[in-house]
């Protein structure tokens, strides 16, 4: 409980806690829309994309370390899956840019305090709680010395 | 029935051809008094993204589900639900959804607990509408409200508990899982996020026939020679048997509660919606693992 929230998740957070719940289902949906497009060079190597078993829909990842040891996250879910869109959105937006050690220290109940629980069944939830935890593998895969 | 049924040839040769419509009849049919169209999906931000013209949104979680009991809402609720809705007890419902109307099936039974009457499905769904090009629109619909009179639910006929399962054990139970759950090597479907049930496996004697087999590619029901050949000759359902189907929360075998009652013409089916989650929790009641059906308890 002492894991400090990055300021990115916090705000992003909030924004959803200050809405009444048919709100959220809308701000989800802005997110969904606004899930950044796939970087040129991961786009022809479906490869190097990470599925995400657990969500209902077929979402794929990358996360990258640049040289100053940011982390990056890419994803990809079809449009019949907004929902998906949006969790992957959020966690796209909140993690991009952070440092290792900030990614790794993001409380892994995150996906269950920004509010959605009544509006998205909790199963559904468990997807975006398995995206935060596979983009977490990813960074200490790819920081492993 | 407020609106007169689609007359497609196609739907003749099934029990109850009354409870389909086709894409081209409902395009026809839009803003025909009486007539209410409702979309279900399992993804529950579909409907915003674009959704057929005048329809409005039914959410199997929020508006179906008590958010405290794990049961459906009561005839209050359901009642403030409907009239919000537009949909007085005398509306004709078209429903239709994402996933071969996989969740629009699950809130079709859902109205059948309370009653209402005329209600139907869209004939392969929301995709094979998107799919033949047909008007979206993103802007949500606003309907007048009306009243819908409170109906308690009928929770006898179409629907089954846990003790109502024990005391079928020997009649036809039909498992519409996927095969991975239904023999036990995983309690989730494939591409499913874990549900918490502390068993896997399946009801003693129960066939396994997955849901999907239902649906043809274009999410559109199977014609009714292929339905016998699955759930006749190799289930070996017949006239007269008394049918509970399952799956893991109830949505799936929502949709063969569906084919079973109104496409073949089984009467007295019912949809076991504790499922797995339920039965593969409880303490002490019989489950089989593999790929047989397995024997009764003794």
């Amino acid at each position: 409980m002492t894991n400090p929230l990055p300021e990115s998740l916090r705000q992003i957070r909030d924004d959803f806690l200050e809405l009444g719940q048919p709100d959220r289902l809308q701000l989800l949906l802005e997110f969904s829309n606004d899930l950044p497009d796939l970087p040129e060079r991961y786009r022809d190597h479906p490869d190097l994309l990470e599925r995400v078993e657990e969500c209902q829909s077929p979402v794929y990842l990358f996360v990258e370390v640049d040289d100053d040891s940011r982390v990056h996250m890419y994803a990809t879910a079809p449009a019949e899956a907004p929902t998906t869109r949006g969790f992957a959105s959020i966690l796209s937006h909140g993690l991009g840019g952070l440092t290792v050690d900030e990614v790794l220290a993001v409380p892994d109940d995150f996906p269950n305090t920004i509010g959605l629980s009544a509006a998205i069944s909790p199963l559904r939830l468990r997807g975006m709680t398995a995206l935060l935890g596979r983009t977490k593998r990813q960074v200490r895969l790819r920081t492993a010395a | 029935m407020a609106v007169a049924p689609d007359p497609s040839p196609r739907f003749a040769e099934y029990a109850h051809p009354e409870r389909l419509v086709s894409t081209d009849w409902l395009e026809q049919n839009l803003g025909t008094p009486g007539l209410v169209v409702a979309e279900s999906d399992e993804d529950v931000l579909l409907y915003e993204t674009g959704h057929i013209p005048g329809a409005v949104k039914i959410d199997w979680h929020t508006d179906l589900n008590d958010p405290v009991t794990r049961d459906f809402i009561q005839g209050e609720r359901f009642a403030a639900v409907l009239g919000a809705k537009g949909i007085t007890r005398d509306t004709t419902v078209v429903i239709y959804g994402d996933k071969s109307n996989w969740w629009a099936a699950y809130t079709l039974w859902v109205f059948t607990l309370f009653g209402h009457e005329d209600v139907r499905l869209l004939d392969g769904g929301r995709d094979k509408w998107i799919a033949e090009g047909r008007a979206l629109t993103t802007e949500a619909a606003t309907p007048e409200a009306v009243e819908y009179p409170v109906i308690e639910r009928d929770d006898t006929t179409a629907r089954a508990f846990r003790d109502d399962v024990l005391a079928h054990l020997g009649n036809p139970l039909i498992d519409v899982r996927s095969p991975e759950e239904y023999s036990g090597s995983r309690t989730t479907a494939p591409a499913y996020p874990e549900e918490g049930a502390l068993r896997a496996g399946h009801i003693p004697t129960a066939k396994s026939v997955p849901w999907a087999r239902a649906a043809a590619e274009d999410g559109t029901f199977r014609p009714l020679d292929q339905l016998n050949g699955v759930y006749r000759d190799e289930a070996g359902l017949s006239d007269g048997d008394r049918v509970i189907a399952y799956c893991r929360i109830g949505e799936r075998s929502g949709h063969t509660w569906f084919v079973l009652t109104h496409l073949l013409g089984l009467e007295g089916v019912r949809n076991y919606d504790g499922s797995w989650t339920e039965w593969g929790s409880a303490v002490r009641v019989p489950i089989v693992t593999g790929t047989e059906p397995g024997d009764l308890p003794a």
